[in-house]
C-alpha cells in the first residue's frame, strides 16, 4: 500500500465531499463525519506504526520521478502530527453536536471542518514547498468558512481581518516560492536542501528564510505578527475557536521546524539566533496578553502565543534536547488547548458569560468541571507528571546545552506566569461567592462535558505515558536532526 | 421593476448556446492544445452569469433546475474518484492512464483518464462559481 | 525583457498596496487580487522568460521555456480565483450587516473587558 501516507488526507476529503450531499439531513451529516473521521484515525494510526516499522514513507504523485513529480512524505513528526490532528477533530467534533447549534450544522459545518482537516493534514504531509502553499490555501479556505459560519455582526468584522491578513500573508508566500524557485531551481523540499548545501547558503537564501520566517510567522501568530489573532479568534463560537486555537497556529509552527531544519541549517548563527529572540518575544507578549485581560476566552487565546513561542525556542535551539522538546511540547499543546477551550466552553454555556468578574463560586454546582479544569491547567502549565513537564523541561535542557540560559530562565518564568493566569480563571470562577448562573439544561452539559473530560485524561494518559512514547518521539526528532535521512526516503527510490 | 431589454434577451437565446459549445471545444482541447476543465468551466459560467444578466433569477432557476451544490460534489468526487482509481492498482496517487483507441467516426483518438479528472474540474467551477453568483444575486 | 517584467512587477505592488491601505473595503479587496497578479507574474518571471520557444521536456530539445512556472500560474489562479470569491462574498454580507464598508468603522474589540 504505497498510498498510505495520503489516506488520512483523502478520507476526509471524501467524506466532506458526500456531506455536501446531504444538506438538510443533520443525522446523516453527524454520522457520517464521525465515521469519516474514525477511519482517518485508524489510517493515520497505521501509519504512525508503518513509519515505525518501517522508516518514513514517501510516493510521489502521479509516479512522476521524484525531485519533478509532488512528493508526499511522512515521516515521524508528520505521521504524528496527523494523527494528533484528527483525534481532537474528532472530539472537537462530537462537543459541537450539543453546541454548534443546527443552524450552522444545516450551512455546511461538518463539510468545513473536513476540508480543514484535510488541509491541515496536507500541510503536515507534503514534501513539497509549493504543495504546502495549496495545502495551507485549503485549509485556510474552510476556515474563512467556518469563522464566518453564522454571519453574527461581531463574526463578520472580525472575519474581515482574519481574511485580509491571511491573503497578504499567502501571496508572499508565493512570492517568496518565486524566488527560491529562482535560486534553487527546484521545489521538492528534499531536493531544496541538497542543493542548499551544495551552495552553501549564500545571502539571498538567508533573505528568503527569513521571508518564510515572515510567511509562517504571519500564520503561526510569533511576536511582531500575532496581532490580528487575539481579536479574529474571540469571534467565532468555542468549537471553531478550538479548532483554530488547537490546529491552525500549528501548522505555521510546523512548517518553520521543517524549513529550519531542512533548509537553513548552513548559517545558524544568524536565521536560528533571530528566530529564538523572536520566539522569546512572544512568549513574552503572551504573558502580557494572558495577564491583561479578565475574559476566558482573551486568556487562553494569549496562551497560544505564549505555546507558539515556547515551540518555537525549543526548535531554535538545533540539538536534540531542543527538538525533541519542541516536539513534545507542539503535540502535548495541541491535546491540552483542545482540552482547555473545550472546558472554557463549557463554563461559558453554565454561566452565559465570559467575563471572570461576572462568575463565581461554580465548584459547587459543577465540581467535576472545576476539578478538570484545575488538572487541565496544571497540564499547560507544566507540572509533573502531567504533559506539560516533559516537553518544556527537554527544551530548557536544550537552551542551557546551546548556552542561552537567559532564554531559558525566561522560558521557565513564562511558566510561572501561565499558571498564575489559567488559576486566576479556577479562582474566579469556582472559588468564591456563588453568583447566580442562568437556568441551563443539564444534558448539553454532560455531552459536552464528555469529550472534554477524555480530552483531558488522554494528555493525562500523555504525560505518564512518556516513556512508551519516548521511542516514537526519538525518530521524530532524528528525522529533524539529520535532514540526510529525510532526503534519502524522498529521492532514493 | 420592468425593464425593456428585447434586444439583449433575443441576443442572450443565441449567444448562449455558441458560448456554451465553444466551452465544451475549450474543454476537449485541453491536454494537448491550450484549454481544459478550468477554463472550459469558466466559459459556461459566463453564459450563464449572461443568461442571468438577460433573465432573472427565477426564469434561470426554471430553465436549469439544478442544485448547483450538487454539481460541486459531483464534480469533485468525480476528480477525486479518477485520482483513486490508482489506489486500487496500487500505484502513486494520481497516476494517470491513457491510450490510443480507434473509434468510428473520430479515427485514431487518444483518450485519458486526465479527461475525467478535468471534467470534474469543470463541474466544480461552474458549480461553485454560479452558487456564489446566486448566494450574492439572491437578496439583491 | 526580465527588466521590464521587474517594473511592471514592481508598479503591480506599488498599487496593490495604495489600494490595500485605503478606507473603502471594495479597493481593498481589489488590492490583494492586484497583490496575487503581481506574484504571479513574478512566478512567471522566475522561472525565467523562454521567449518564443514552447514548455515542452523531451528527449533531443534544446530549447524550451521552463513548464513549472506555468503550472504554478494555473495552480495559484485557479485558488486566487477561488479567494477572491469568497472575500466577495464576506464583503457583501458584512456590507449588508454592518451598513458600511468603511474599514474604519469596522475597528474596534468593544467586547473585549
Amino acid at each position: 500500500m504505497i498510498n498510505l501516507p495520503l489516506l488520512p488526507i483523502i478520507l476526509p476529503f471524501l467524506f466532506a465531499i458526500l456531506l455536501l450531499f446531504f444538506k438538510e439531513n443533520i443525522r446523516v451529516q453527524r454520522s457520517l463525519t464521525l465515521i469519516g473521521l474514525l477511519a482517518s484515525l485508524v489510517a493515520a494510526l497505521f501509519l504512525v506504526f508503518k513509519v515505525k516499522a518501517d522508516g518514513i514513507q514517501a510516493v510521489t504523485l502521479g509516479s512522476w520521478p521524484a525531485p519533478f513529480g509532488i512528493s508526499m512524505v511522512s515521516d515521524m513528526l508528520a505521521a504524528l502530527l496527523v494523527t494528533t490532528t484528527i483525534l481532537l477533530t474528532l472530539f472537537i467534533v462530537i462537543y459541537s453536536f450539543s453546541s454548534i447549534g443546527e443552524g450552522r450544522e444545516r450551512f455546511f459545518y461538518y463539510p468545513a471542518i473536513l476540508f480543514m482537516v484535510t488541509g491541515v493534514n496536507g500541510a503536515f504531509t507534503t514534501g513539497d514547498i509549493f504543495n504546502l502553499f495549496v495545502f495551507f490555501e485549503v485549509l485556510l479556505i474552510a476556515s474563512y468558512v467556518l469563522i464566518v459560519l453564522g454571519g453574527e455582526k461581531k463574526q463578520l468584522r472580525e472575519s474581515i481581518k482574519y481574511v485580509l491578513v491571511n491573503v497578504i500573508s499567502s501571496a508572499l508566500f508565493v512570492i517568496t516560492v518565486a524566488f527560491l524557485y529562482s535560486v534553487i531551481g527546484t521545489l521538492n523540499m528534499a531536493d531544496i536542501s541538497v542543493k542548499i548545501a551544495q551552495v552553501g547558503q549564500p545571502g539571498i537564501i538567508t533573505v528568503i528564510a527569513i521571508l518564510l520566517l515572515i510567511v509562517f510567522g504571519v500564520k503561526g501568530a510569533i511576536f511582531p505578527l500575532y496581532f490580528w489573532l487575539p481579536g479574529s479568534y474571540a469571534a467565532p463560537p468555542i468549537p471553531v475557536l478550538t479548532l483554530f486555537g488547537a490546529l491552525l497556529t500549528k501548522v505555521g509552527v510546523y512548517a518553520i521546524m521543517r524549513t529550519y531544519t531542512l533548509f537553513f541549517v548552513h548559517d545558524i548563527g544568524f536565521t536560528h539566533e533571530i528566530l529564538s529572540v523572536l520566539s522569546i518575544l512572544t512568549i513574552i507578549a503572551g504573558c502580557i496578553g494572558a495577564l491583561a485581560y479578565f475574559d476566558l476566552k482573551q486568556i487562553i487565546i494569549y496562551n497560544i502565543v505564549i505555546a507558539v513561542g515556547v515551540i518555537l525556542y525549543g526548535a531554535a535551539q538545533m540539538n536534540e534536547s531542543g527538538l525533541a522538546g519542541a516536539i513534545f511540547y507542539l503535540i502535548h499543546d495541541m491535546l491540552i488547548k483542545g482540552a482547555l477551550f473545550l472546558l472554557i466552553g463549557i463554563i461559558i454555556y453554565v454561566t452565559g458569560t465570559s467575563n471572570l468578574r461576572k462568575m463565581g463560586g461554580l465548584i459547587q454546582t459543577h465540581a467535576p468541571l472545576g476539578w478538570f479544569y484545575l488538572i487541565a491547567a496544571f497540564g499547560l502549565a507544566g507540572i509533573p507528571p502531567l504533559s506539560g513537564f516533559v516537553g518544556k523541561l527537554l527544551i530548557v535542557k536544550g537552551a542551557f546545552e546551546a548556552g542561552n540560559s537567559w532564554g531559558a530562565i525566561i522560558l521557565l518564568a513564562s511558566s510561572l506566569i501561565v499558571l498564575l493566569s489559567v488559576i486566576r480563571i479556577f479562582i474566579y470562577a469556582f472559588w468564591g461567592k456563588p453568583v447566580a448562573i442562568p437556568q441551563t439544561d443539564r444534558r448539553p452539559y454532560r455531552n459536552m462535558m464528555m469529550p472534554a473530560v477524555v480530552l483531558v485524561i488522554l494528555s493525562v494518559l500523555y504525560g505518564v505515558g512518556t516513556e512508551w512514547l519516548f521511542p516514537y518521539m526519538t525518530d521524530a526528532t532524528n528525522g529533524l536532526l539529520q535532514p540526510s535521512i529525510y532526503i534519502d526516503a524522498v529521492l532514493k527510490e | 421593476m420592468k425593464t425593456n431589454d428585447v434586444i439583449l434577451q433575443t441576443t442572450t437565446k443565441v449567444v448562449f448556446f455558441i458560448i456554451f459549445l465553444f466551452s465544451i471545444h475549450i474543454f476537449f482541447a485541453g491536454h494537448y492544445t491550450p484549454g481544459g476543465g478550468f477554463v472550459g468551466g469558466l466559459l459556461t459560467t459566463g453564459a450563464l452569469v449572461l443568461l442571468l444578466l438577460a433573465f432573472d433569477l427565477k426564469t434561470v432557476k426554471q430553465a436549469l433546475p439544478f442544485n448547483f451544490t450538487i454539481v460541486t460534489g459531483i464534480g469533485l468526487l468525480l476528480a477525486l474518484g479518477t485520482a483513486s482509481a490508482s489506489l486500487v492498482f496500487n500505484v502513486p496517487f494520481f497516476t494517470h492512464a491513457f491510450d490510443d483507441f480507434t473509434l468510428p467516426l473520430f479515427g485514431v483518438t487518444s483518450l485519458h483518464t486526465a479527461m475525467l479528472f478535468d471534467a470534474g474540474v469543470y463541474l466544480v467551477v461552474v458549480g461553485a462559481a454560479i452558487t456564489i453568483i446566486q448566494s450574492i444575486g439572491g437578496d439583491a | 525583457m526580465e527588466f521590464v517584467m521587474a517594473i511592471v512587477i514592481g508598479i503591480l505592488f506599488m498599487a496593490a498596496v495604495y489600494l490595500i491601505l485605503s478606507r473603502s473595503l471594495l479597493k481593498v479587496i481589489l488590492g490583494t487580487g492586484l497583490l496575487s497578479h503581481g506574484a504571479h507574474l513574478l512566478i512567471l518571471t522566475m522561472g525565467g522568460l523562454g521567449g518564443t520557444s514552447p514548455p515542452v521536456l523531451a528527449d533531443g530539445v534544446t530549447d524550451y521555456a521552463d513548464p513549472l512556472p506555468q503550472a504554478l500560474i494555473l495552480t495559484a489562479i485557479v485558488i486566487s480565483f477561488g479567494v477572491t470569491a469568497v472575500i466577495l462574498v464576506l464583503a457583501y454580507r458584512a456590507y449588508a450587516v454592518h451598513k458600511t464598508d468603511n474599514m474604519n468603522l469596522l475597528k474596534g474589540n468593544d467586547e473585549h473587558d
